[in-house]
């Protein structure tokens, strides 16, 4: 399949990480990560469970901390300065495999809390943007609904809603269709195709091959805390170089 | 439709839908519920049987006390002549001494209704924090309160409740200019310039003692189930937030917070709520600077407060540790920071999941007021025992002053459950 046209990737650099570690304890969780992203860029990481793949995204927002290494997010260093890792929170919009939605909150108090107080929007306008979110992810008449009254695909695509509420230039996806039934996979990824289409800069973590071959313009495949592999989707799916990704691909792809 | 039993005819396809039927009687209406109920089974049949035996024993004991109970009377000797031999409470008592069990026996009689009154407005000002579709207009009755509630029950010059809101005032003023920059700064600012204007402030309440006065009243001299009401009242407005606060602190990531909160909590945790008033009583006096006097009520106020935070923390961290990670995590990917995330995510569900906590320990500190008695102030339980019980009036009239005390005790605690309750209903939009 070949990229549509207005997924353009531009030269400047959103994502700078360089040797890059991380232990919980003492066990080694990442090892050496070095990665750079360019705006634009649509980057799907796969690979086994416990590999580090979630625990990488999560470094970039600073939900988890790395001992070593050097991460730079939209030309801000993460460090421990919690002004800088506000800022950049405030700029990388999060979906989990959970949605984390406020239970406590309607929808759409959902999505213009961050605004309100984080931006300090204006109420009305702050609603006026969730509404047309809320519009782009389909669901603008659950409104005034709370999260547990939506289905799980609804509520990821009002966590999708929720993030882009804050206008953010990178999105980061932590497995957001694992918790989900087959029929509900489809919406959500058609709502994430939908945003790449538009040039969002994303990093996804997935077990959907179909997505990552559609959309993604770089896989990546981690083991043990490294990057093993990456490569084009096409090459990376047909010819791929590695022995352990090779065991993954038939495993995932076998049946 | 009969041809759907012909083995023939296998593919079947309904065409008209069956109406709808009334159950049958014995699966409707009283019968039924009887059945099910109260006479499933032979044991159970038998069950009921005397269970209703013995609410009628019980009733036909208790009715006739109460309904042949003497009302009008001076004496116990007066009530017995009355009653001449019959079954009945001699409830006389409760009116003769009503002033004194509501009141104690200190408080100027010509001043009565400062108390009513000042509890007529407790229900205005606590409406508008218990039900959120009142109108907001009314928390500024909330707001003054506290200082209008202290100038009613102990008098004096209305230029003291005036100074004291007056510096709380230019402390929150402070507070909000301040609170920009870092949460902290603005705290620590509020707090230096609300005790400044309080110390300004005292000059003119030191030349101004007489003016609109109202007869002052010393603490020792409130009692009955008022001292109850300002105990129980003031203690837990004042135990929620410190509680809340202690709840958090022993969540910290900063060691020393972290460790004085734990030390806090377990220590007082650890220790009998008598002994604090004892410690209120006699000890505490040492720990303030020499030549001041602090009331007993103040005394007793700081302690029960410090009493009840801490299991009131302990509860708020029950609730703080029933939330998902994920909640946290959801607050910090969205840019909020940590007084945020707190305010707006943390704490309004981890306090509704607490809800039942916290109310069991104010309905709890609520009763455990009346320990004052111990410490010879004069509340309900104290009047009862002390001055009333011990007249020669009154000597032996146990079951109406105990009921009496009782049923004042139960309506404001079942008030209390059935808040929660119906907050906790209100609140539930999980919908699971």
């Amino acid at each position: 399949m070949t990229q549509p046209a207005a997924m353009t990737i531009s030269d400047e650099v959103a994502i700078d990480i360089t040797g890059m570690n991380k232990w919980y304890g003492s066990f080694h969780v990442l090892r050496d990560i070095n990665l750079t992203v360019q705006r634009g860029e649509r980057i799907v990481i796969c690979g086994p469970s416990g590999s580090g793949k979630s625990t990488l995204i999560r470094c970039i927002n600073r939900l988890e901390e790395h001992q070593k290494g050097k991460i730079v997010v939209d030309g801000i260093e993460l460090t421990s300065d919690l002004k800088n890792i506000d800022k950049i929170r405030s700029e990388v919009g999060m979906c989990f495999q959970h949605f984390n939605l406020f239970p406590h909150l309607t929808i759409l108090e959902n999505c213009t809390l961050a605004p309100i107080w984080v931006r300090k929007t204006p109420k009305r306008e702050a609603e006026q943007t969730a509404m047309h979110f809320l519009e782009k992810v389909k669901i603008p008449e659950q409104a005034d609904k709370y999260p547990g009254q939506l289905s799980g695909g609804q509520q990821q695509r009002v966590a999708i809603a929720r993030s882009l509420c804050m206008k953010p230039r990178i999105m980061l996806f932590d497995e957001p269709t694992s918790a989900l039934d087959p029929e509900m996979i489809k919406e959500v990824l058609d709502t994430m195709i939908e945003l790449a289409e538009e040039g969002m800069t994303m990093l996804c973590v997935t077990h959907e091959m179909g997505f990552a071959r559609q959309v993604a313009n770089r896989v990546i495949f981690m083991d043990q805390g490294q990057i093993v592999e990456q490569n084009e989707p096409e090459a990376f799916f047909n010819n791929p170089k590695s022995d352990r990704t090779k065991l993954f691909l038939s495993q995932i792809l076998g049946h | 439709m009969s041809d759907q039993h012909t083995p023939a005819a296998v593919a079947y396809v309904r065409t008209e839908t069956l109406p709808e039927l009334p159950p049958p009687a014995s699966e409707a209406g009283l019968v039924k519920w009887l059945r099910e109920n109260l006479f499933s089974s032979i044991p159970n049949s038998i069950l009921t049987i005397l269970s209703l035996w013995a609410i009628y024993v019980i009733l036909s004991g208790v009715i006739p006390w109460i309904t042949n109970g003497i009302w009008d009377a001076s004496n116990i000797r007066e009530c017995r002549e009355l009653l001449n031999g019959a079954s009945g409470g001699c409830f006389a008592v409760i009116a003769e001494r009503w002033p004194q069990l509501v009141f104690g026996i200190a408080y100027p009689q010509d001043a009565y209704w400062r108390p009513s009154l000042a509890f007529v407005l407790l229900l205005v000002a606590v409406a508008p924090v218990l039900f959120s579709n009142l109108p907001r207009m009314l928390l500024a009755v909330t707001l003054v309160y506290p200082f209008l509630a202290y100038w009613l029950l102990w008098g004096g010059s209305i230029f003291i409740p005036i100074t004291a809101f007056g510096g709380a005032a230019i402390g929150y003023m402070v507070y909000t200019r301040l609170v920009a920059q870092s949460f902290a700064m603005g705290l620590l600012g509020g707090v230096v310039a609300a005790l400044l204007a309080w110390w300004v402030f005292g000059f003119i309440t030191d030349n101004t003692r007489g003016v609109l006065a109202l007869e002052a009243v010393a603490s020792r001299d409130m009692g009955g189930f008022m001292l109850n009401m300002i105990l129980g009242t003031v203690c837990v407005s004042l135990s929620l937030p410190i509680g809340i606060v202690l709840a958090l602190g022993r969540q910290s990531d900063m060691l020393i917070i972290k460790w004085i909160c734990v030390v806090f909590i377990e220590f007082i945790r650890g220790v009998p709520l008598i002994t604090l008033l004892f410690v209120a009583s006699v000890v505490l006096a040492y720990f303030f600077p020499p030549g001041t006097t602090q009331d007993l009520i103040l005394r007793v106020i700081i302690m029960i407060t410090l009493f009840s935070s801490a299991y009131i923390a302990e509860v708020i961290r029950g609730g703080l540790a029933a939330l998902p990670r994920g909640q946290y995590e959801a607050g910090d990917s969205l840019g909020l920071d940590y007084a945020q995330a707190m305010r707006l995510i943390i704490l309004p569900q981890a306090l509704k999941i607490s809800i039942p906590g916290i109310v069991n320990v104010a309905v709890g500190l609520f009763k455990d007021t009346t320990l004052v008695s111990v410490i010879s102030m004069f509340d309900l339980v104290g009047m009862i025992r002390g001055p009333i019980l011990a007249s020669t009036d009154w000597s032996g009239v146990y079951w109406e002053l105990w009921g009496f005390a009782a049923l004042l005790f139960f309506i404001v605690c079942y008030s209390i459950s059935q808040y929660s309750q119906w907050l906790e209903r209100k609140l539930a939009t999980d919908h699971r």
